[in-house]
């Protein structure tokens, strides 16, 4: 009776979770899909035959591959000094380290072009000091994009392959070492193996982010084309059918990386499970007084795009022409911000639609994550499925998708007229978030003592006491960072956004976009400060809301 | 340094933060001696192996192999084959590989390397287990391909930390006594760590016994149990009830029952002229008398211990002593008669 009961349960909180993602993740796609066949194969044929899309495609490929090699050559050198050798400011680098990350997409490909752009701070020392009539570089091009990702995306390569190499067992190097392994050979034939898996990883996952990057082509690209560039191209010029076509090419590309990932996860038959006594080299001698220095220099280059920006925020707008750095500074920038009610508009629709958004993505993806992690039932590996897509198809696809699916009222096709209205944003949002939130809750959830629930059952708690009182506050930390993640992304949404905006709903990154075309970049960058200090405020709200959870989580287990 | 010596360690002392984890400990093993260090967790013991072994440089003291001091050389170069408390093998590769790991370091030939490591595997009783993955191996299988591991290098001196604290106690037993067997029949010298003195006891010639860093007493099984040097050793050492009584260089006498009760005594060397002692009554010392000479006594607890009984018996206010016997018939409540059958017993300082 109880299994029956239990079966009853699982599929009342299954059908309307299914229901949901087959609607607004799996619907869009299948509409895209159907699109590009609307004529046979006349799109297909017409998007094979066109130079420009050949073009498109190529460097999107040559773009992806040189973003992994580029994250690659910074991140593994970095993960394996910051935790394999121990110096002063070794802990505070390794936090820095991963601020560029913390860089809302186009936010960070401004910071780029007043860094490094032909009139970029950066490039102008480099000319003044070298005496040279032009500048040393331009930022455009495929060299362009490639330097973007690689210092934006490093991040992920350093943080797996840091936690790869936390998690190593460190007796294996002591084993090693006893038996007579030098420190190359042990380097060669234990570590490096060991750490594979985490560093293939990060780097599919670069090439994935790569693939559907929009910020770095769109702002640097010059008239190169890459696939998501592309798409929106085709959309503006209204070709829905090359868009559908592109868009389809697109999220294959990605969904073929994301199955290749799980591929290579489950290939992997052996789990890190170390105690984590890593022995860290401690350096003596001319290099431990060097290391602070280098380290220093090293913080000073990924501080700066933040730097940068806030530098430009308090600049005055028209005055800052040729000379190295800006001559004149006010706080008119953030002023105008607070009274002019148009300009204050996008930070309040930023704000409003990030909040629903994530509200619903934490109410949706608990139910998801605790269905996946704690139920089982036949339409399990569906959900599974369904939370992991968003992940893989590029933000630009799924707002195609968004847009081509709700854009008229067809209650027999279970379509609603958003398009043009303030909640296509929200839902935009909400499905990109959907990843993050879910696999956030199931590595909570998948922590706690599976006995935990049937515990508060068998002394007599309901369902939902049971949920209430002990499965939710174990979810609590997932939920808490899986609702930053989501909400951070949001609230400086730029790729979906620049599809589906309207000039009523427009988010600060549309804003941002339209100040710089201004040449308004005091203004720009002061709305860039604003995302800024919005991402740290999500930040220590989440902090604060799941602190206590995580407190109690650590209490160690017998 | 003593010429037979084959391993021996000078005064290592080793501290961490304000702690003192080994205390100018000095240990020679001979060659193809085994020697167990064992102790409470925190006494050092751990510590001690990884100075051996070269992980852990010693603050102060000096380790010697074959005369030569090699208190600074890297572990690399120590050619020690150590046996983990966790095994420590490489999970990505096979048990042939892992095994031949030190001989590739090396630079052996790939085909010497693989024949020495099937050798190597058949003399812990894995023959064809080379091609295996390490994940499908049980813990027996993995301490074995672990020992087999370190063997292959032919060490001078075999480590092993915990050898076999990962494995359930039926299949500890098992493995200790494969254990000792191959270790004699390769006729290595080894030092091992462990905090379970059957396992000490079952394997080692002779037991360092450690407590805060320092040595307590050095010898064979027997001796650490009959003689004990100290209280410590006698309480880590086996179940003992401590009756205190005066010490006059032969005998010891106790008051015990309302009544003087001298014994013949062995006291260590370390005692000097101390009269007031303890004398240490080991449960297999006593024995029930039935003809009603003795200290009389209640029973207090009775507990089936296999092939003996344990019995726990009040003989007066101040003393409850325990004792073993195949006698099944003694009840809790009985009144009986107890007495010390093996003489002479250890005393040590209070």
């Amino acid at each position: 009776m109880k299994i029956k009961a239990d079966q009853r349960v699982s599929w009342a909180l299954a059908a309307p979770v299914l229901g949901l993602l087959l609607w607004c993740v799996v619907y869009p796609n299948v509409t895209i899909i159907a699109g590009s066949f609307e004529h046979g194969l006349g799109y297909w044929r017409e998007f094979a035959n066109s130079p420009s899309d050949r073009e498109a495609l190529w460097t999107t490929l040559v773009v992806s591959v040189g973003s992994v090699i580029g994250a690659a050559a910074v991140g593994v050198p970095l993960a394996f000094v910051l935790s394999r050798v121990e110096f002063r400011g070794r802990r505070f680098l390794q936090a820095v380290a991963t601020l560029p990350a913390a860089l809302p997409p186009l936010v960070g490909v401004i910071a780029f072009l007043f860094l490094y752009g032909e009139s970029g701070v950066v490039t102008r020392a480099v000319q003044r000091g070298l005496h040279l009539s032009e500048p040393p570089w331009r930022l455009t091009g495929v060299w362009a994009i490639i330097f973007v990702h690689a210092y934006t995306m490093y991040v992920y390569v350093f943080l797996f392959v840091s936690a790869g190499l936390e998690r190593l067992d460190g007796t294996l190097d002591e084993a090693a070492a006893g038996l007579g392994a030098s420190t190359s050979f042990r380097l060669r034939k234990v570590t490096l193996p060991l750490v594979t898996p985490a560093l293939a990883g990060s780097m599919l996952l670069v090439f994935m982010s790569a693939l559907g990057s929009f910020s770095a082509p769109y702002i640097f690209g010059g008239g190169l084309r890459v696939l998501s560039t592309q798409i929106v191209a085709s959309k503006l010029n209204g070709a829905m059918g090359m868009a559908y076509v592109e868009t389809t090419v697109l999220a294959i590309a990605a969904v073929a990386a994301l199955l290749l990932l799980r591929w290579f996860e489950r290939r992997r038959t052996y789990a890190l499970t170390g105690k984590g006594s890593n022995t860290r080299i401690t350096l003596r001698g001319p290099l431990a007084r060097m290391a602070p220095l280098i380290a220093a220099a090293l913080v000073c280059v990924l501080i700066l795009p933040h730097a940068m920006i806030v530098l430009v925020a308090f600049a005055r707008d028209g005055a800052w022409t040729t000379q190295v750095l800006p001559p004149q500074y006010t706080l008119e920038n953030f002023t105008r911000l607070a009274h002019d009610p148009q300009l204050w508009l996008p930070v309040r629709n930023s704000i409003s639609m990030a909040v629903i958004a994530t509200v619903a993505n934490i109410v949706v993806c608990f139910v998801a994550a605790y269905l996946i992690v704690r139920r089982r039932f036949a339409g399990r590996g569906l959900l599974q499925l369904l939370v992991v897509l968003p992940w893989a198809i590029p933000a630009t696809a799924i707002a195609i998708g968004l847009a081509s699916t709700f854009d008229r009222s067809a209650p027999a096709q279970l379509r609603l007229l958003l398009v043009g209205t303030f909640w296509i944003l929200p839902l935009a949002y909400f499905v990109r978030g959907i990843p993050l939130v879910t696999s956030a809750v199931e590595g909570s959830l998948r922590q706690m003592d599976p006995s935990l629930e049937d515990a508060a059952r068998g002394l007599g708690a309901s369902w939902w006491l049971a949920m209430r009182r002990v499965v939710i506050p174990a979810a609590r930390p997932g939920l808490a960072a899986g609702a930053t993640l989501a909400a951070i992304t949001a609230v400086g949404e730029f790729v979906a956004s620049i599809v589906l905006y309207t000039h009523a709903n427009r988010p600060i990154s549309m804003e941002i976009l339209a100040q710089l075309r201004n040449l308004s970049f005091g203004t720009a960058a002061a709305y860039s400060v604003l995302l800024i200090l919005l991402v740290l405020v999500i930040t220590v709200i989440a902090r604060l809301l799941g602190g206590r959870a995580e407190r109690v989580e650590t209490i160690p287990t017998a | 340094m003593s010429g037979a010596a084959r391993l021996s360690l000078d005064k290592l002392t080793r501290r961490f933060r304000e702690k003192l984890a080994v205390n100018e400990l000095s240990l020679e093993i001979a060659s193809g001696e085994l020697v167990a260090l064992m102790g409470a967790s925190g006494s050092g013991k751990t510590t001690t192996l990884r100075m051996v072994a070269g992980y852990e440089p010693p603050d102060s003291g000096k380790v010697w192999l074959e005369g030569k001091d090699i208190t600074t050389r890297a572990p690399r170069v120590r050619g020690f084959g150590m046996v983990f408390q966790h095994y420590a093998l490489f999970p990505h590769m096979t048990v042939g590989q892992n095994v031949a790991f030190g001989l590739e370091a090396r630079g052996v030939s790939k085909a010497e390397r693989s024949a020495r490591a099937a050798v190597a595997l058949a003399n812990v009783g894995l023959d064809g287990a080379a091609p295996r993955a390490i994940q499908s191996l049980s813990g027996g299988e993995q301490q074995r391909v672990a020992l087999a591991r370190a063997l292959v290098i032919e060490p001078p001196v075999l480590l092993l930390d915990e050898p076999l604290s990962n494995l359930d106690p039926n299949l500890r037993r098992s493995t200790r006594n494969e254990l000792r067997a191959t270790l004699r029949r390769l006729g290595l010298t080894a030092l091992f760590v462990t905090h379970d003195q059957e396992d000490a006891f079952a394997v080692a010639d002779r037991v360092a016994l450690m407590e805060n860093g320092r040595l307590l007493q050095l010898g064979a099984p027997e001796e650490l149990h009959d003689n004990p040097v100290s209280r410590s050793v006698a309480e880590f050492i086996g179940r003992a009830t401590f009756v205190p009584g005066t010490f006059d260089g032969t005998s010891v006498t106790m008051q015990v029952a309302g009544a003087a009760t001298t014994l013949a005594a062995r006291a260590p060397s370390t005692l000097g002229d101390a009269r007031n002692v303890l004398a240490v009554l080991r449960p297999d010392a006593l024995a029930f008398v039935k003809d009603g000479a003795g200290w009389h006594g209640v029973v207090t607890d009775r507990r089936f211990a296999g092939t003996q009984l344990v019995y726990r018996v009040r003989v007066d206010e101040r003393t409850e002593v325990e004792l073993q016997s195949t006698d099944r018939d003694v009840r809790e409540g009985d009144k009986v008669s107890v007495r010390v059958v093996r003489e002479p017993v250890p005393v040590v300082a209070p």
